[in-house]
Protein backbone atom coordinates (compact mmCIF):
# COMPACT_ATOMS: atom_id res chain seq x y z
CA UNK A 1 0.00 0.00 0.00
CA UNK A 2 2.87 2.47 -0.12
CA UNK A 3 2.80 3.10 -3.65
CA UNK A 4 0.25 6.01 -3.67
CA UNK A 5 -0.20 7.17 -7.14
CA UNK A 6 -3.03 9.92 -7.80
CA UNK A 7 -6.35 8.04 -7.59
CA UNK A 8 -7.27 9.09 -11.35
CA UNK A 9 -5.16 6.97 -12.86
CA UNK A 10 -6.31 3.61 -10.94
CA UNK A 11 -5.84 0.88 -12.80
CA UNK A 12 -9.60 0.28 -13.54
CA UNK A 13 -9.21 -3.40 -14.68
CA UNK A 14 -7.92 -4.08 -10.90
CA UNK A 15 -10.45 -1.78 -9.69
CA UNK A 16 -13.61 -3.94 -11.61
CA UNK A 17 -11.29 -7.22 -10.53
CA UNK A 18 -11.71 -6.02 -7.01
CA UNK A 19 -15.47 -4.88 -7.33
CA UNK A 20 -16.25 -8.43 -8.63
CA UNK A 21 -14.19 -10.56 -6.15
CA UNK A 22 -16.80 -8.15 -3.60
CA UNK A 23 -19.50 -9.60 -4.92
CA UNK A 24 -17.91 -13.28 -5.13
CA UNK A 25 -17.46 -13.48 -1.62
CA UNK A 26 -21.19 -12.36 -0.39
CA UNK A 27 -22.04 -15.60 -2.58
CA UNK A 28 -19.29 -17.23 -1.12
CA UNK A 29 -21.13 -16.35 2.09
CA UNK A 30 -24.34 -17.20 1.00
CA UNK A 31 -24.13 -20.73 -0.54
CA UNK A 32 -22.02 -21.54 3.14
CA UNK A 33 -24.81 -20.65 4.97
CA UNK A 34 -27.14 -22.54 3.06
CA UNK A 35 -24.96 -25.12 2.68
CA UNK A 36 -24.82 -25.92 6.33
CA UNK A 37 -28.31 -26.77 6.06
CA UNK A 38 -28.15 -30.79 4.65
CA UNK A 39 -31.90 -30.79 3.99
CA UNK A 40 -31.82 -27.66 2.40
CA UNK A 41 -28.98 -28.83 -0.50
CA UNK A 42 -31.02 -32.34 -0.61
CA UNK A 43 -34.08 -30.20 -1.26
CA UNK A 44 -32.11 -28.51 -4.03
CA UNK A 45 -30.71 -31.40 -5.31
CA UNK A 46 -34.16 -33.06 -6.09
CA UNK A 47 -35.85 -29.62 -7.38
CA UNK A 48 -33.12 -29.04 -9.88
CA UNK A 49 -33.58 -32.93 -11.22
CA UNK A 50 -37.29 -32.06 -11.38
CA UNK A 51 -36.59 -29.05 -13.15
CA UNK A 52 -34.38 -30.74 -15.59
CA UNK A 53 -37.47 -33.25 -15.75
CA UNK A 54 -39.31 -31.08 -16.85
CA UNK A 55 -37.45 -29.79 -19.87
CA UNK A 56 -36.58 -32.62 -21.38
CA UNK A 57 -39.83 -34.18 -21.03
CA UNK A 58 -40.25 -34.69 -24.41
CA UNK A 59 -36.51 -36.95 -24.80
CA UNK A 60 -37.19 -38.77 -21.10
CA UNK A 61 -40.92 -39.69 -21.13
CA UNK A 62 -41.38 -43.22 -22.85
CA UNK A 63 -45.01 -42.31 -24.20
CA UNK A 64 -47.10 -39.43 -25.53
CA UNK A 65 -48.67 -38.75 -22.20
CA UNK A 66 -52.12 -38.10 -24.29
CA UNK A 67 -51.79 -41.97 -26.57
CA UNK A 68 -54.30 -43.98 -25.00
CA UNK A 69 -53.25 -47.94 -25.25
CA UNK A 70 -56.61 -49.74 -25.73
CA UNK A 71 -55.05 -53.08 -24.84
CA UNK A 72 -53.93 -52.12 -21.65
CA UNK A 73 -56.65 -50.27 -19.35
CA UNK A 74 -55.30 -49.97 -15.93
CA UNK A 75 -52.24 -52.25 -15.91
CA UNK A 76 -50.24 -52.29 -12.64
CA UNK A 77 -47.03 -51.02 -12.08
CA UNK A 78 -44.13 -53.30 -13.76
CA UNK A 79 -43.14 -55.08 -10.11
CA UNK A 80 -46.57 -55.92 -9.44
CA UNK A 81 -48.35 -59.14 -11.26
CA UNK A 82 -49.66 -59.10 -14.16
CA UNK A 83 -47.52 -54.97 -14.88
CA UNK A 84 -46.01 -54.53 -18.04
CA UNK A 85 -42.03 -53.73 -18.95
CA UNK A 86 -43.34 -50.90 -21.08
CA UNK A 87 -45.59 -48.72 -18.71
CA UNK A 88 -43.11 -49.07 -15.71
CA UNK A 89 -45.59 -47.23 -13.46
CA UNK A 90 -48.76 -49.00 -14.84
CA UNK A 91 -51.55 -47.11 -17.04
CA UNK A 92 -54.68 -45.45 -15.65
CA UNK A 93 -57.69 -46.39 -16.89
CA UNK A 94 -58.12 -45.20 -20.74
CA UNK A 95 -54.55 -46.62 -21.05
CA UNK A 96 -52.21 -43.84 -20.78
CA UNK A 97 -48.69 -44.00 -19.32
CA UNK A 98 -48.68 -42.67 -16.00
CA UNK A 99 -44.84 -42.39 -15.65
CA UNK A 100 -45.19 -40.16 -18.53
CA UNK A 101 -48.21 -38.19 -17.74
CA UNK A 102 -46.16 -37.38 -14.27
CA UNK A 103 -42.96 -36.12 -16.25
CA UNK A 104 -45.04 -33.85 -18.32
CA UNK A 105 -47.35 -32.81 -15.27
CA UNK A 106 -43.76 -31.60 -13.72
CA UNK A 107 -43.59 -29.15 -16.79
CA UNK A 108 -47.19 -27.95 -15.63
CA UNK A 109 -46.71 -27.50 -11.67
CA UNK A 110 -43.64 -25.81 -12.41
CA UNK A 111 -45.18 -23.42 -15.12
CA UNK A 112 -47.84 -22.51 -12.26
CA UNK A 113 -45.56 -21.98 -9.62
CA UNK A 114 -43.21 -19.41 -11.54
CA UNK A 115 -46.48 -17.61 -13.01
CA UNK A 116 -48.13 -17.13 -9.82
CA UNK A 117 -45.06 -16.57 -7.88
CA UNK A 118 -44.26 -13.94 -10.12
CA UNK A 119 -47.54 -12.16 -10.25
CA UNK A 120 -47.97 -12.46 -6.36
CA UNK A 121 -45.00 -11.24 -5.81
CA UNK A 122 -44.94 -8.26 -8.49
CA UNK A 123 -48.01 -6.90 -7.31
CA UNK A 124 -47.58 -7.38 -3.17
CA UNK A 125 -43.95 -5.97 -3.32
CA UNK A 126 -45.47 -3.18 -5.17
CA UNK A 127 -48.80 -2.58 -3.26
CA UNK A 128 -46.99 -2.99 0.19
CA UNK A 129 -43.98 -0.79 -0.95
CA UNK A 130 -46.23 1.79 -1.75
CA UNK A 131 -48.27 1.21 1.78
CA UNK A 132 -44.71 1.09 3.96
CA UNK A 133 -43.63 4.26 2.57
CA UNK A 134 -46.68 6.53 2.11
CA UNK A 135 -48.20 5.21 5.76
CA UNK A 136 -51.33 7.43 7.24
CA UNK A 137 -54.48 6.71 4.77
CA UNK A 138 -53.26 4.77 1.56
CA UNK A 139 -51.50 2.06 4.45
CA UNK A 140 -54.60 1.46 6.37
CA UNK A 141 -56.93 1.61 3.17
CA UNK A 142 -54.60 -0.80 1.94
CA UNK A 143 -53.78 -3.17 4.76
CA UNK A 144 -57.69 -2.93 5.53
CA UNK A 145 -58.33 -4.63 2.04
CA UNK A 146 -55.49 -7.40 2.47
CA UNK A 147 -57.24 -8.15 5.73
CA UNK A 148 -60.47 -8.97 4.07
CA UNK A 149 -58.59 -10.73 1.58
CA UNK A 150 -56.84 -13.03 4.13
CA UNK A 151 -59.83 -13.47 6.32
CA UNK A 152 -61.24 -16.24 3.90
CA UNK A 153 -60.19 -19.61 3.77
CA UNK A 154 -57.64 -19.43 0.42
CA UNK A 155 -58.62 -22.10 -1.22
CA UNK A 156 -62.76 -21.08 -0.56
CA UNK A 157 -61.90 -17.36 -2.22
CA UNK A 158 -59.47 -19.55 -5.05
CA UNK A 159 -63.25 -21.28 -6.07
CA UNK A 160 -64.74 -18.25 -5.79
CA UNK A 161 -62.51 -16.69 -8.00
CA UNK A 162 -62.67 -19.82 -10.73
CA UNK A 163 -66.12 -19.68 -10.70
CA UNK A 164 -66.78 -16.14 -11.70
CA UNK A 165 -63.17 -15.95 -14.01
CA UNK A 166 -64.78 -19.47 -14.93
CA UNK A 167 -62.58 -22.56 -15.22
CA UNK A 168 -59.08 -23.44 -16.63
CA UNK A 169 -55.52 -23.05 -15.91
CA UNK A 170 -54.60 -19.54 -16.54
CA UNK A 171 -57.64 -18.44 -14.08
CA UNK A 172 -56.98 -20.41 -11.57
CA UNK A 173 -53.46 -19.39 -11.77
CA UNK A 174 -54.60 -15.65 -10.95
CA UNK A 175 -56.70 -17.03 -8.31
CA UNK A 176 -54.39 -18.25 -6.00
CA UNK A 177 -51.70 -15.46 -7.11
CA UNK A 178 -54.90 -13.32 -5.71
CA UNK A 179 -55.08 -15.32 -2.96
CA UNK A 180 -51.30 -15.60 -2.52
CA UNK A 181 -50.50 -12.09 -2.78
CA UNK A 182 -51.58 -10.82 0.99
CA UNK A 183 -48.73 -12.16 2.05
CA UNK A 184 -46.66 -10.45 0.25
CA UNK A 185 -47.98 -7.14 0.87
CA UNK A 186 -48.19 -7.72 4.52
CA UNK A 187 -44.12 -8.76 4.50
CA UNK A 188 -43.03 -6.26 2.42
CA UNK A 189 -44.44 -3.38 4.58
CA UNK A 190 -43.08 -4.78 7.55
CA UNK A 191 -40.02 -4.66 6.26
CA UNK A 192 -40.24 -1.30 4.55
CA UNK A 193 -41.43 0.10 8.04
CA UNK A 194 -38.46 -1.00 9.33
CA UNK A 195 -35.90 0.28 6.76
CA UNK A 196 -37.24 3.82 5.96
CA UNK A 197 -36.60 5.31 8.73
CA UNK A 198 -32.80 4.02 8.78
CA UNK A 199 -29.99 6.63 8.78
CA UNK A 200 -28.90 6.16 5.17
CA UNK A 201 -32.29 6.14 3.89
CA UNK A 202 -32.45 9.77 5.18
CA UNK A 203 -28.60 9.56 3.82
CA UNK A 204 -30.39 9.31 0.07
CA UNK A 205 -32.97 11.26 0.79
CA UNK A 206 -30.39 14.90 1.40
CA UNK A 207 -28.58 13.48 -1.49
CA UNK A 208 -31.37 14.53 -3.31
CA UNK A 209 -33.32 10.47 -4.30
CA UNK A 210 -36.84 11.22 -5.15
CA UNK A 211 -39.50 8.71 -4.15
CA UNK A 212 -39.51 5.89 -6.73
CA UNK A 213 -35.57 6.09 -6.62
CA UNK A 214 -35.92 5.68 -2.35
CA UNK A 215 -38.49 2.88 -2.28
CA UNK A 216 -37.41 0.84 -5.10
CA UNK A 217 -33.13 0.97 -5.08
CA UNK A 218 -32.69 2.19 -1.71
CA UNK A 219 -34.82 0.43 0.21
CA UNK A 220 -36.45 -2.76 -1.53
CA UNK A 221 -32.70 -4.32 -2.01
CA UNK A 222 -33.09 -4.54 1.73
CA UNK A 223 -36.21 -6.31 2.51
CA UNK A 224 -35.72 -9.12 -0.47
CA UNK A 225 -34.28 -11.82 2.00
CA UNK A 226 -37.84 -12.48 3.82
CA UNK A 227 -39.88 -12.23 0.43
CA UNK A 228 -37.44 -14.40 -1.37
CA UNK A 229 -38.48 -16.72 1.54
CA UNK A 230 -41.73 -15.80 0.90
CA UNK A 231 -41.66 -16.98 -2.81
CA UNK A 232 -39.90 -20.46 -2.06
CA UNK A 233 -42.91 -21.18 0.14
CA UNK A 234 -45.36 -19.73 -1.76
CA UNK A 235 -43.98 -21.33 -4.75
CA UNK A 236 -45.02 -24.93 -3.00
CA UNK A 237 -48.51 -23.83 -2.05
CA UNK A 238 -48.78 -22.51 -5.59
CA UNK A 239 -48.83 -26.50 -6.71
CA UNK A 240 -50.60 -27.31 -3.97
CA UNK A 241 -53.54 -25.16 -4.67
CA UNK A 242 -53.27 -25.68 -8.39
CA UNK A 243 -53.47 -29.43 -7.62
CA UNK A 244 -56.91 -28.99 -5.28
CA UNK A 245 -58.35 -26.83 -7.67
CA UNK A 246 -57.62 -29.31 -10.30
CA UNK A 247 -58.85 -32.04 -8.23
CA UNK A 248 -62.24 -30.09 -7.94
CA UNK A 249 -62.51 -29.82 -11.52
CA UNK A 250 -61.49 -25.87 -11.62
CA UNK A 251 -58.06 -26.02 -12.44
CA UNK A 252 -56.36 -27.43 -15.56
CA UNK A 253 -58.89 -29.25 -17.84
CA UNK A 254 -58.59 -32.80 -18.65
CA UNK A 255 -56.57 -34.28 -20.77
CA UNK A 256 -53.74 -31.63 -19.58
CA UNK A 257 -51.58 -34.20 -17.49
CA UNK A 258 -51.59 -32.31 -14.56
CA UNK A 259 -51.22 -33.75 -11.39
CA UNK A 260 -54.45 -32.61 -9.21
CA UNK A 261 -56.36 -33.41 -12.44
CA UNK A 262 -54.92 -36.60 -12.86
CA UNK A 263 -56.08 -36.84 -9.07
CA UNK A 264 -59.57 -36.02 -10.04
CA UNK A 265 -59.45 -38.48 -13.16
CA UNK A 266 -58.52 -41.48 -10.78
CA UNK A 267 -60.76 -40.72 -8.27
CA UNK A 268 -63.39 -43.65 -8.67
CA UNK A 269 -60.43 -46.29 -9.06
CA UNK A 270 -58.89 -45.72 -5.80
CA UNK A 271 -59.96 -49.03 -4.46
CA UNK A 272 -59.09 -51.29 -7.58
CA UNK A 273 -56.11 -49.70 -8.93
CA UNK A 274 -53.88 -47.97 -6.15
CA UNK A 275 -51.49 -47.06 -8.45
CA UNK A 276 -53.44 -44.31 -10.63
CA UNK A 277 -53.73 -42.18 -7.60
CA UNK A 278 -50.63 -43.09 -5.55
CA UNK A 279 -48.02 -41.94 -7.73
CA UNK A 280 -49.48 -38.22 -8.73
CA UNK A 281 -49.98 -37.58 -5.05
CA UNK A 282 -46.32 -38.76 -4.57
CA UNK A 283 -45.27 -36.79 -7.54
CA UNK A 284 -47.27 -33.78 -5.36
CA UNK A 285 -45.80 -34.33 -1.99
CA UNK A 286 -42.14 -34.81 -3.12
CA UNK A 287 -42.00 -31.26 -5.24
CA UNK A 288 -43.44 -29.47 -2.24
CA UNK A 289 -41.19 -30.98 0.77
CA UNK A 290 -37.99 -30.19 -1.81
CA UNK A 291 -39.11 -26.76 -2.27
CA UNK A 292 -40.32 -25.98 1.53
CA UNK A 293 -36.93 -27.74 2.18
CA UNK A 294 -35.03 -25.21 -0.10
CA UNK A 295 -37.38 -22.04 1.51
CA UNK A 296 -35.82 -23.31 5.35
CA UNK A 297 -32.20 -23.07 3.92
CA UNK A 298 -32.96 -19.95 2.13
CA UNK A 299 -33.84 -18.83 5.54
CA UNK A 300 -31.03 -19.46 7.20
CA UNK A 301 -28.82 -17.99 4.39
CA UNK A 302 -30.62 -14.71 4.44
CA UNK A 303 -32.43 -14.12 7.70
CA UNK A 304 -29.28 -11.55 9.53
CA UNK A 305 -30.52 -13.11 13.09
CA UNK A 306 -30.08 -16.57 12.66
CA UNK A 307 -26.43 -15.61 11.22
CA UNK A 308 -23.93 -15.33 13.69
CA UNK A 309 -22.12 -11.83 12.37
CA UNK B 1 -15.57 38.70 12.33
CA UNK B 2 -18.96 39.19 10.85
CA UNK B 3 -18.77 40.23 7.23
CA UNK B 4 -18.96 36.25 5.74
CA UNK B 5 -21.83 34.86 7.91
CA UNK B 6 -22.73 31.36 5.71
CA UNK B 7 -25.30 30.33 8.17
CA UNK B 8 -28.13 32.57 9.42
CA UNK B 9 -30.61 31.46 11.81
CA UNK B 10 -33.41 33.79 12.87
CA UNK B 11 -36.06 32.42 15.93
CA UNK B 12 -37.07 29.41 14.82
CA UNK B 13 -39.09 27.29 16.32
CA UNK B 14 -40.28 23.74 15.42
CA UNK B 15 -43.35 21.97 17.47
CA UNK B 16 -44.25 18.37 17.02
CA UNK B 17 -48.16 17.59 16.84
CA UNK B 18 -48.55 14.73 19.82
CA UNK B 19 -51.93 12.93 18.49
CA UNK B 20 -54.59 12.38 21.17
CA UNK B 21 -55.62 8.73 22.00
CA UNK B 22 -58.67 7.41 23.89
CA UNK B 23 -57.79 8.94 27.45
CA UNK B 24 -55.19 11.26 26.26
CA UNK B 25 -55.34 14.92 24.65
CA UNK B 26 -54.15 16.15 22.10
CA UNK B 27 -51.10 18.71 22.33
CA UNK B 28 -48.13 19.90 21.09
CA UNK B 29 -44.39 19.30 21.38
CA UNK B 30 -41.61 22.28 20.91
CA UNK B 31 -38.55 20.72 20.67
CA UNK B 32 -36.84 23.67 19.63
CA UNK B 33 -37.84 27.57 20.67
CA UNK B 34 -36.69 30.31 19.41
CA UNK B 35 -32.91 29.37 17.56
CA UNK B 36 -30.82 32.14 16.55
CA UNK B 37 -27.48 32.01 15.21
CA UNK B 38 -24.76 33.06 12.71
CA UNK B 39 -21.89 31.01 11.63
CA UNK B 40 -19.07 32.32 9.44
CA UNK B 41 -17.63 31.02 6.98
CA UNK B 42 -14.53 28.30 7.47
CA UNK B 43 -15.01 27.97 11.15
CA UNK B 44 -17.40 25.39 13.29
CA UNK B 45 -20.28 26.01 15.77
CA UNK B 46 -20.64 23.21 18.32
CA UNK B 47 -23.97 22.55 19.79
CA UNK B 48 -24.32 20.90 22.68
CA UNK B 49 -26.85 19.33 25.29
CA UNK B 50 -28.16 16.46 26.87
CA UNK B 51 -30.47 14.32 25.06
CA UNK B 52 -34.00 15.38 23.72
CA UNK B 53 -32.81 19.07 23.95
CA UNK B 54 -33.45 19.27 20.23
CA UNK B 55 -30.10 19.75 18.97
CA UNK B 56 -30.98 16.90 16.51
CA UNK B 57 -34.29 18.48 15.35
CA UNK B 58 -31.93 21.77 14.65
CA UNK B 59 -29.91 19.34 12.44
CA UNK B 60 -32.35 18.13 11.10
CA UNK B 61 -33.80 21.51 9.49
CA UNK B 62 -30.35 22.71 8.58
CA UNK B 63 -30.79 19.80 6.34
CA UNK B 64 -33.82 19.93 4.79
CA UNK B 65 -35.24 16.98 6.63
CA UNK B 66 -37.75 18.49 8.17
CA UNK B 67 -39.16 21.79 7.92
CA UNK B 68 -39.23 24.55 10.51
CA UNK B 69 -42.50 25.37 11.95
CA UNK B 70 -41.54 29.24 11.76
CA UNK B 71 -38.53 31.84 11.56
CA UNK B 72 -36.14 31.94 9.35
CA UNK B 73 -33.00 29.87 8.37
CA UNK B 74 -30.94 30.77 5.33
CA UNK B 75 -27.80 29.32 3.88
CA UNK B 76 -25.22 31.40 1.99
CA UNK B 77 -27.76 33.71 1.06
CA UNK B 78 -30.30 31.49 0.12
CA UNK B 79 -33.80 31.14 2.37
CA UNK B 80 -34.90 27.75 3.25
CA UNK B 81 -38.24 26.88 4.00
CA UNK B 82 -39.09 23.82 2.28
CA UNK B 83 -42.60 23.75 3.44
CA UNK B 84 -43.29 26.14 1.32
CA UNK B 85 -40.72 26.28 -1.31
CA UNK B 86 -39.88 22.49 -1.67
CA UNK B 87 -36.07 21.51 -2.66
CA UNK B 88 -34.32 22.90 -5.60
CA UNK B 89 -31.23 21.32 -6.55
CA UNK B 90 -29.11 24.41 -5.94
CA UNK B 91 -30.16 24.29 -1.89
CA UNK B 92 -29.43 20.77 -1.81
CA UNK B 93 -25.41 21.16 -3.07
CA UNK B 94 -25.11 23.66 -0.28
CA UNK B 95 -25.41 21.76 3.11
CA UNK B 96 -24.98 17.79 3.68
CA UNK B 97 -25.02 16.13 6.83
CA UNK B 98 -22.88 12.71 8.61
CA UNK B 99 -24.72 10.94 10.79
CA UNK B 100 -23.82 9.87 14.09
CA UNK B 101 -23.79 5.84 13.71
CA UNK B 102 -21.74 4.36 11.09
CA UNK B 103 -23.48 1.44 10.65
CA UNK B 104 -26.71 2.55 9.75
CA UNK B 105 -26.42 5.40 7.84
CA UNK B 106 -24.65 3.44 4.80
CA UNK B 107 -26.67 0.90 2.59
CA UNK B 108 -25.91 -2.43 2.99
CA UNK B 109 -26.70 -3.35 -0.10
CA UNK B 110 -24.65 -0.43 -2.20
CA UNK B 111 -20.96 -0.60 -2.93
CA UNK B 112 -18.90 2.19 -1.71
CA UNK B 113 -18.12 3.46 -5.33
CA UNK B 114 -22.20 3.76 -5.95
CA UNK B 115 -22.54 5.49 -2.06
CA UNK B 116 -20.19 7.63 -3.27
CA UNK B 117 -21.53 8.59 -6.69
CA UNK B 118 -25.14 8.98 -5.81
CA UNK B 119 -25.25 12.48 -5.31
CA UNK B 120 -23.49 12.94 -8.61
CA UNK B 121 -25.60 10.80 -10.47
CA UNK B 122 -28.62 12.77 -8.92
CA UNK B 123 -27.57 16.12 -8.68
CA UNK B 124 -25.38 16.62 -11.76
CA UNK B 125 -25.43 14.89 -15.18
CA UNK B 126 -21.68 14.23 -15.65
CA UNK B 127 -20.21 10.92 -17.67
CA UNK B 128 -20.24 7.73 -15.70
CA UNK B 129 -16.35 7.73 -15.53
CA UNK B 130 -15.95 11.09 -14.59
CA UNK B 131 -18.07 9.95 -11.41
CA UNK B 132 -16.04 6.97 -10.81
CA UNK B 133 -12.34 9.52 -10.86
CA UNK B 134 -14.52 12.45 -8.49
CA UNK B 135 -15.30 9.13 -6.43
CA UNK B 136 -11.58 7.79 -6.40
CA UNK B 137 -10.17 11.07 -5.99
CA UNK B 138 -12.60 11.52 -2.63
CA UNK B 139 -11.46 8.14 -1.35
CA UNK B 140 -8.27 9.04 -1.03
CA UNK B 141 -8.23 12.46 0.39
CA UNK B 142 -10.90 10.98 3.36
CA UNK B 143 -7.65 7.86 3.52
CA UNK B 144 -8.62 5.19 2.07
CA UNK B 145 -7.31 3.16 -1.17
CA UNK B 146 -8.84 3.11 -4.32
CA UNK B 147 -9.38 -0.52 -4.51
CA UNK B 148 -12.58 0.37 -1.35
CA UNK B 149 -14.33 1.02 -4.28
CA UNK B 150 -16.58 -1.81 -5.05
CA UNK B 151 -16.62 -3.38 -1.70
CA UNK B 152 -19.64 -3.53 0.32
CA UNK B 153 -20.07 -1.51 3.71
CA UNK B 154 -20.20 -4.64 6.27
CA UNK B 155 -16.56 -5.14 4.87
CA UNK B 156 -15.34 -2.01 6.74
CA UNK B 157 -14.72 -1.04 10.64
CA UNK B 158 -16.42 2.03 12.10
CA UNK B 159 -14.30 4.38 11.30
CA UNK B 160 -13.59 3.77 7.99
CA UNK B 161 -17.26 4.13 7.45
CA UNK B 162 -17.34 7.28 8.63
CA UNK B 163 -14.86 7.95 6.54
CA UNK B 164 -16.94 7.26 3.74
CA UNK B 165 -20.32 8.61 5.35
CA UNK B 166 -17.98 11.99 5.41
CA UNK B 167 -16.36 11.34 1.81
CA UNK B 168 -20.62 10.74 0.61
CA UNK B 169 -21.43 14.12 2.12
CA UNK B 170 -18.58 16.32 0.62
CA UNK B 171 -19.00 14.94 -2.65
CA UNK B 172 -20.88 17.85 -4.28
CA UNK B 173 -18.69 20.16 -2.38
CA UNK B 174 -21.52 21.66 0.33
CA UNK B 175 -20.75 25.39 2.31
CA UNK B 176 -21.90 23.56 5.15
CA UNK B 177 -21.69 20.56 6.88
CA UNK B 178 -23.52 19.16 9.62
CA UNK B 179 -22.42 17.27 11.86
CA UNK B 180 -24.80 15.26 14.39
CA UNK B 181 -22.72 13.60 16.95
CA UNK B 182 -19.95 11.96 14.12
CA UNK B 183 -17.70 10.46 16.55
CA UNK B 184 -19.55 9.02 19.84
CA UNK B 185 -19.90 5.87 18.32
CA UNK B 186 -16.42 5.54 17.62
CA UNK B 187 -13.59 4.45 20.11
CA UNK B 188 -11.56 7.25 21.20
CA UNK B 189 -8.21 6.48 18.76
CA UNK B 190 -10.50 6.61 15.72
CA UNK B 191 -12.44 9.63 17.17
CA UNK B 192 -8.90 11.42 17.26
CA UNK B 193 -8.66 10.38 14.07
CA UNK B 194 -11.59 11.24 12.78
CA UNK B 195 -11.14 14.66 14.48
CA UNK B 196 -8.34 15.31 12.87
CA UNK B 197 -9.61 14.70 8.71
CA UNK B 198 -12.44 16.79 9.68
CA UNK B 199 -9.90 19.96 10.11
CA UNK B 200 -7.87 18.57 7.30
CA UNK B 201 -10.78 18.96 5.42
CA UNK B 202 -11.85 22.15 6.71
CA UNK B 203 -8.74 24.08 5.96
CA UNK B 204 -8.89 22.42 2.61
CA UNK B 205 -12.35 22.87 1.36
CA UNK B 206 -13.31 26.03 3.27
CA UNK B 207 -16.02 24.10 4.82
CA UNK B 208 -17.91 25.35 7.70
CA UNK B 209 -19.54 22.76 10.50
CA UNK B 210 -22.03 22.57 12.34
CA UNK B 211 -20.78 19.86 14.90
CA UNK B 212 -23.48 18.33 17.30
CA UNK B 213 -22.01 16.59 19.88
CA UNK B 214 -22.15 16.07 23.92
CA UNK B 215 -18.61 15.40 24.74
CA UNK B 216 -17.24 18.61 26.18
CA UNK B 217 -13.52 17.66 24.94
CA UNK B 218 -14.37 17.28 21.43
CA UNK B 219 -16.10 20.38 21.60
CA UNK B 220 -13.24 21.81 22.99
CA UNK B 221 -10.71 20.68 20.65
CA UNK B 222 -12.84 21.40 17.56
CA UNK B 223 -15.00 24.61 17.95
CA UNK B 224 -15.07 27.57 17.06
CA UNK B 225 -18.18 28.86 18.70
CA UNK B 226 -20.26 26.83 21.38
CA UNK B 227 -23.94 26.89 21.54
CA UNK B 228 -25.34 25.21 24.49
CA UNK B 229 -29.03 23.78 24.72
CA UNK B 230 -31.53 22.79 27.29
CA UNK B 231 -34.80 21.78 26.50
CA UNK B 232 -34.72 23.52 22.88
CA UNK B 233 -33.75 26.79 24.20
CA UNK B 234 -30.22 28.75 23.79
CA UNK B 235 -29.15 29.04 27.23
CA UNK B 236 -25.48 29.92 25.82
CA UNK B 237 -23.92 31.00 22.94
CA UNK B 238 -20.53 32.62 22.14
CA UNK B 239 -16.56 32.00 21.75
CA UNK B 240 -15.04 28.70 22.76
CA UNK B 241 -13.53 30.02 25.51
CA UNK B 242 -15.95 32.79 26.67
CA UNK B 243 -18.34 29.66 27.57
CA UNK B 244 -15.47 27.17 28.86
CA UNK B 245 -13.94 30.17 31.02
CA UNK B 246 -16.95 31.70 32.12
CA UNK B 247 -20.19 30.10 31.62
CA UNK B 248 -23.56 32.40 32.34
CA UNK B 249 -25.94 29.62 32.95
CA UNK B 250 -26.92 27.33 35.38
CA UNK B 251 -27.13 24.45 33.15
CA UNK B 252 -23.77 24.67 31.32
CA UNK B 253 -22.29 25.04 34.56
CA UNK B 254 -24.02 22.07 35.90
CA UNK B 255 -22.70 19.94 32.27
CA UNK B 256 -19.34 21.24 32.74
CA UNK B 257 -19.52 19.87 36.31
CA UNK B 258 -20.50 16.46 34.89
CA UNK B 259 -17.35 16.16 32.82
CA UNK B 260 -15.68 13.23 34.42
CA UNK B 261 -12.27 13.63 36.30
CA UNK B 262 -9.98 11.36 36.20
CA UNK B 263 -7.83 12.70 38.86
CA UNK B 264 -7.01 11.08 42.12
CA UNK B 265 -8.26 14.00 43.88
CA UNK B 266 -11.51 14.43 42.41
CA UNK B 267 -12.13 10.50 42.79
CA UNK B 268 -11.00 10.62 46.56
CA UNK B 269 -13.21 13.86 47.13
CA UNK B 270 -16.53 11.92 44.79
CA UNK B 271 -15.80 8.64 47.40
CA UNK B 272 -16.07 11.06 50.16
CA UNK B 273 -18.90 12.68 49.36
CA UNK B 274 -20.70 8.97 48.41
CA UNK B 275 -19.44 7.77 52.32
CA UNK B 276 -20.89 11.06 54.06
Amino acid sequence: MSETSPAAKADTTKLEAESRSATKAQLAEFWYYFSQNKGAVAGLVVFVLLVLMAVFAAFIAPHNPDFQYRDSFLVPPVWQEGGKAEFLLGTDAVGRDILSRLIYGAQFSLFIGVVVVTIALVGGITIGLVAGYMRGAVDTFIMRVMDIILAFPSLLLALVLVAILGPGLINAMIAIAIVLQPHFVRLTRAAVLAERSRDYVVAARVAGAGHIRLMFKTILPNCLAPLIVQATLSFSNAILDAAALGFLGMGAQPPTPEWGTMLAEAREFILRAWWVVTFPGLAILITVLAINLVGDGLRDALDPKLKRS
Amino acid sequence: MSEDVILKVRDVYRTYDIKGGLFKKASTLTAVKGVSLDVERGTTLAVVGESGCGKSTLARMLTMIDAQTSGSIEIDGLPIDISKTGISKEMRQKVQIVFQNPYGSLNPRQKIGHVLEEPLLLNTDMAPAERQDLALQMLQKVGLQPEHYGRYPHMFSGGQRQRIAIARAIMMKPRLLVLDEPVSALDLSVQAQILNLLADLQDEMGLTYVFISHDLSVVRYIADKVMVMYFGEVVEYGTRDEVFNNPQHDYTKTLFAATPRADVDSIRKRLAAKAA
